[in-house]
């Protein structure tokens, strides 16, 4: 889309504030609407929107898929750990309250946090995963074909 | 409205037109889940339904054809069945509470516990989160764990692919035994079928 100027220049303007809401969403998701899951696919579109304007090779510079892929199943560790966590100090597996045993409430705050961390990390490499893989099998299209 | 766009859908041929009709199909359920008090499934909707998923569809059909072939199949079976899951569907609808009702399963079993209990033990303001993230703790761990296993599904049956072809090659290039090069080709040719065959559909 190498002609397509006001695409291209939207799309600067649009990434960051998009990454900074899905960011939003993520950690304020405990007040407001939202969790890992929309933060993840909200990050990930980022990206893709990225990709789909500029090109493939542009945006795996940025985000290599190496480092999706890891970012895939860090999130599923990063969920799983918080688990093991509370396990091994004495709690049920993902009893929050072993994170601040003092205080119950401050505990629970911290495990969802983590744990809505860790899915927001697996969706967002899992979409991104997912992207790559469709797009690095693509014939370029040429944009008159549209 | 959804009623409308879906049978857009279903009388389209462009298929580019297609997805863009089912991106405004899942749009217009977020904003029922909107009017239906379910902010949190609306979001999910629009990014997931609209967002995410067309975008998907798109790169799926710039590997394909833009337009759907007639089909030569006669449609009654097909509206046949479609008519009787439906009915069957509505059927089971009339047992259903009213809309809203409070003496409706979903009001009494489970949902007034959590709400009585999430304030205190919780201390979230947003019900959703806590259920999600700390009484279902199990549930979302198993989510993302399906998630991730998709993403590995996809992984492997898109750009695996990719990885194992150029390796054959790169075997063909080293070793020139005849025994290798027939191999090769047969799995190249194997290889090749999927994409192809999409392309001149």
């Amino acid at each position: 889309m190498r002609h397509h100027l006001i695409l291209r220049v939207v799309t600067k303007f649009l990434v960051g504030t998009i990454m900074l809401y899905a960011f939003y969403v993520q950690f304020h998701g405990d007040f407001s609407p939202g969790g890992g899951f929309q933060a993840g696919v909200i990050m990930a579109v980022a990206f893709i929107l990225y990709g789909v304007v500029f090109s493939l090779e542009q945006v795996q510079r940025v985000f290599p898929p190496w480092i999706v892929h890891k970012l895939a199943a860090l999130g599923v560790l990063v969920y799983g750990v918080t688990g093991l966590y509370s396990l091994l100090t004495g709690f049920n597996y993902l009893d929050y309250t072993a994170l601040s045993p003092h205080h119950p409430e401050h505990g629970q705050h911290y495990g969802i946090l983590l744990v809505e961390l860790g899915v927001g990390i697996t969706v967002t490499g899992v979409m991104v995963a997912i992207y790559y893989a469709f797009a690095a099998r693509n014939p370029i299209i040429s944009d008159e074909e549209w | 409205m959804l009623v409308v766009t879906a049978i857009a859908v279903v009388r389209m041929r462009s298929l580019f037109a297609m997805v863009m009709l089912s991106g405004v199909f899942s749009l217009l359920s977020a904003l029922l889940f909107v009017t239906l008090d379910a902010v949190d499934v609306a979001f999910t909707e629009a990014a997931v339904g609209a967002g995410i998923s067309t975008v998907l569809m798109l790169g799926t059909l710039a590997l394909t054809s833009r337009f759907e072939r007639p089909s030569k199949h006669s449609p009654l079976i097909p509206l046949f069945v479609v008519f009787v899951a439906g009915a069957a569907l509505i059927y089971g609808t009339l047992d259903m509470p009213n809309f809203g009702a409070a003496d409706a399963p979903a009001q009494t079993h489970v949902a007034p516990d959590y709400l009585a209990r999430s304030p205190h033990e919780i201390g979230v303001p947003n019900v959703v989160t806590g259920i999600l993230a700390s009484y279902r703790g199990y549930d979302t761990l198993g989510e993302t764990a399906v998630v991730f296993t998709a993403g590995i599904g996809v992984l492997l049956l898109i750009s695996g692919l990719r990885g194992r072809r150029r390796r054959d090659d790169e075997d063909e290039a080293t070793e020139r035994g005849p025994g290798a090069n027939v191999q090769n080709a047969a799995s190249d040719a194997a290889l090749n079928t999927g994409p192809k065959t999409g392309g001149q559909a």
